[in-house]
């Protein structure tokens, strides 16, 4: 496998191939989702600190309008993703566990989906400087699922000195489609997205990774494209993770960047296309992030589809919007590789949320497997796109050497793309151990 | 609308690709099937009944082994079976029966159950077994019979049905009334060794020599080894690594003294090697993990392989090697571990 891989470029090594149920939603046009009754928005839906109400419960709102501003430069502001009241500001459940700090909004019957609050301006006039501060104050967070603030992506370190853009339209992940409708539909604010993010960090050049298993969008993109232009368009092998940023960056430009580092290392930053997409939409009107694209999927979804998702809304809302089926027995945030499934019904959407996958019991049944002991097939050893060892790591994790796990074999590399867990034969929990190892390690150290 | 829906909590990946460990270990017994229906055809009912009892005792003794341990049965997953067959197709066609017994209980005992069952053990329980037999009954497992006898399927060699704790009456007589052509008794090994004769290529690739009950036809073994790569369930390196090792060592020694030392094409093709190398090298359990530390342990039996042959004083040296390298394994595992993405480095940081 390997030497094919390293023959063969456009592509990392390793990875593995899940069934990617995509058929499901890819020929399904974007819809909009009509407004949840009661909108719950988190204060704190990036990395880094949480933003700061600006309102009161009690007050008005218009969809548009910051409702909470951004408490440093590791944080990003928040806009009403509907015209309401709010009702209140207090602790609610959210997908990644603990509660958290939420406003939030009763939205008033009928309220209008266009965005009244905004603040034109031209773009192509603006500094770089004036780009970064214009994507923070829109809220922008990295829409592929890191929810990293996008405008501190868009200052890299000064020692590192960027010279590429890479455009991840690769969406790994199965059943997901979002970001392949949105290249599809939203193609000239993908450019525009793009140019302005060039200009902010410099560069002269910008490489859109897309899987060869959506030629159609590659094709799109090109012919939008000028030929030998800045911009260029690339068909990468259909693989998971090829989206994670460090393997697009190895597939597209053959550099791997440093462990403990991030991409501006070899000189490369790296944007999921939704992202682009919304700041070439957003930022010439001044708008915020209201809004974001979610696939609905799986077999246990009677209508799956691909639907513009106001920022907030109760998953439970989605759900019913969309229809379960009888067997349906886990909802997953995200996509099913590396999304969280939820315990309530009522955590919110947020930026960062992708999809909404709904597995039936007959889909994936890991409940019946039992856990055996490691046989040392080496499968992860092939599987793992870090390169780490899985299998010595679960063992020492079965022994409780978090700390040699990461001072001798690299835990702190894995980004638990669960590429092990997915191909153990013996249904050994690898990612989760892993987990835990660096949860420990982080309690240890703080 | 349902909005009672039943939901269950799991970490991710929420995805899981279907082969199981059971899976994988069906499917190496499946690929030794055919190898020893081409034990049985070459040596008859003799061997039917010591894989037989090979099987039967490992079974038997892995469930009463998980019972005294207090553990779940362990028997359900397979790899109990490819020890017991692996162990018969090891030992020559009319082992003792009782000895074979006592060979599959110490597979268990002292090769598996002893470590913790599998996944645990050290080195592959099927070898475990042999060379304990190999110590304990030295005269009985070198003792060999000709293929392709006429009454191979009426009758049994004597020696298999040797009483318990009896030593088996010797059969040099039985086999000159039994045998009505040319076919010899003594191994390839042991002819080239003690009389250089080299048997031909041909002859030890279908199998149409003397030998342990499964080792004599690389045709077959090579066929399931085929199937096990293409499937994925083993890891080619290790039968090419083996084999590999095996003929480079051997090629110096042969392009000094062709009479004396045997060519490398010879060396791959008798004795058990290809057994070896393709069924028990590669036994998941016991050979390190990464590809680089596969390639080492590899390379490290077949030339071991040959040195025990050409300088020891045995006339095969697969058992010990494949042994041996299941020993260093851990310590292979040590000095090759993956070169981490990213890393200037390669292995542990220390």
């Amino acid at each position: 496998m390997g030497i094919l891989n390293l023959l063969r470029r456009n592509t990392f090594e390793h990875g593995i191939h899940p069934q990617e149920h995509k058929e499901l939603t890819c020929r399904l046009p974007i819809r909009r989702l009509p407004f949840a009754p009661r909108l719950i928005v988190p204060l704190s839906q990036h990395t880094g600190a949480p933003a700061v109400a600006l309102v009161r419960p009690g007050q008005e709102v218009v969809r548009g309008e910051p409702i909470a501003s951004a408490s440093g430069f590791m944080s990003v502001p928040m806009h009403a993703p509907a015209t309401g009241v709010v009702e209140s500001i207090q602790l609610m459940p959210t997908a990644r566990g603990p509660k958290t700090e939420s406003i939030v909004i009763r939205v008033y019957g009928g309220s209008s989906q266009e965005v009244l609050y905004d603040a034109p301006r031209r773009v192509e006039e603006m500094t770089a400087d004036e780009i970064i501060q214009a994507v923070q104050d829109s809220g922008m967070v990295g829409l592929g699922g890191a929810a990293f603030p996008t405008h501190v992506k868009m200052k890299p370190p000064p020692e590192h000195s960027v010279d590429t853009l890479v455009v991840n339209g690769c969406e790994c992940e199965p059943y997901l489609t979002c970001d392949h409708r949105l290249m599809l539909e939203q193609t000239d604010e993908l450019l525009a997205g793009i140019r302005i993010v060039m200009r902010a960090l410099g560069v002269g050049r910008a490489m859109i990774g897309v899987e060869d298993n959506k030629m159609d969008a590659v094709e799109a993109i090109a012919g939008r494209l000028e030929a030998n232009g800045p911009i260029s368009v690339h068909a990468v092998q259909t693989k998971y993770p090829q989206g994670a940023e460090k393997m697009l960056i190895d597939s597209l430009l053959g550099r791997r960047v440093p462990t403990g580092s991030f991409p501006s290392a070899v000189g490369v930053s790296v944007f999921n296309v939704s992202t682009l997409a919304q700041i070439g939409a957003l930022l010439p009107k001044g708008h915020g992030v209201i809004e974001r694209v979610v696939t609905v999927s799986g077999a246990g979804v009677r209508n799956p589809g691909n639907y513009l998702v106001p920022v907030g809304t109760p998953v439970r809302y989605l759900l019913e919007f969309a229809g379960s089926t009888p067997r349906s027995n886990e909802l997953i945030l995200g996509g099913p590789m590396m999304g969280m499934s939820v315990a309530s019904l009522d955590v919110p959407v947020t930026k960062a949320v992708s999809g909404m996958v709904v597995l039936e019991t007959s889909d994936a049944d890991l409940g019946e497997r039992k856990v055996q002991p490691c046989i040392r097939c080496a499968y992860c050893v092939e599987a793992c796109p870090m390169h780490l060892n899985p299998s010595t790591l679960g063992l020492l994790a079965a022994k409780r050497e978090y700390e040699k796990m990461a001072n001798e074999f690299h835990l702190n590399d894995c980004f638990e793309c669960g590429c092990c867990s997915y191909v153990c034969p013996a249904n050994i929990p690898l990612v989760q151990y892993f987990r835990i190892a660096k949860a420990i390690n982080r309690e240890k150290a703080a | 609308m349902d909005t009672r829906l039943k939901i269950e909590l799991r970490t991710s990946p929420h995805l899981k690709q279907t082969v199981t460990v059971e899976q994988i270990m069906r499917n190496v017994v499946y690929a030794l099937l055919p190898v020893c229906a081409f034990a049985v055809y070459a040596f008859g009912i003799s061997v039917l009944a010591l894989l037989t009892v090979t099987t039967l005792t490992c079974v038997l003794g892995e469930a009463l082994f998980c019972r005294l341990s207090g553990k779940p049965s362990t028997v359900n997953d397979w790899s109990i079976v490819i020890t017991g067959l692996l162990l018969g197709l090891t030992l020559p066609p009319g082992f003792p029966l009782w000895m074979a017994a006592v060979a599959g209980f110490v597979a268990v005992g002292l090769g598996k159950a002893l470590f913790g069952g599998l996944g645990y053990n050290v080195m592959n329980p099927a070898l475990v077994g042999r060379a304990f037999v190999q110590a304990a009954f030295p005269v009985a497992i070198t003792t060999w019979t000709p293929a392709f006898l006429e009454g191979r399927f009426t009758e049994f060699i004597p020696s298999t049905l040797t009483f318990p704790f009896m030593q088996p009456p010797p059969v040099d007589e039985w086999i000159a009334q039994a045998q009505v052509d040319a076919f010899s008794g003594a191994t390839p090994l042991a002819l080239q060794k003690f009389e250089q004769i080299i048997t031909p290529a041909g002859e030890l690739f279908t199998g149409m020599t003397a030998g342990s009950a499964g080792e004599t036809s690389a045709l077959i073994i090579l066929a399931g080894g085929l199937y096990l790569a293409a499937r994925r369930m083993m890891d080619w390196r290790i039968p090419v690594g083996v084999l590999l090792g095996a003929a480079l060592t051997s090629l110096p020694f042969w392009l000094m003294d062709s009479v004396r030392y045997p060519d490398p094409l010879f060396v791959l093709l008798s004795g058990g090697l290809m057994l070896g190398a393709v069924f028990m090298a590669s036994d998941m359990v016991a050979s390190p993990v990464t590809p680089q530390g596969v390639w080492l342990y590899s390379l490290f039996i077949g030339a071991l392989t040959v040195i025990i042959r050409l300088f020891g004083g045995l006339t095969e040296g697969v058992m010990y090697a494949i042994l041996l390298g299941n020993a260093i394994s851990p310590l292979i595992a040590t000095v090759t571990q993956p070169r981490v993405f990213g890393a200037r480095d390669r292995g542990p940081r220390t």
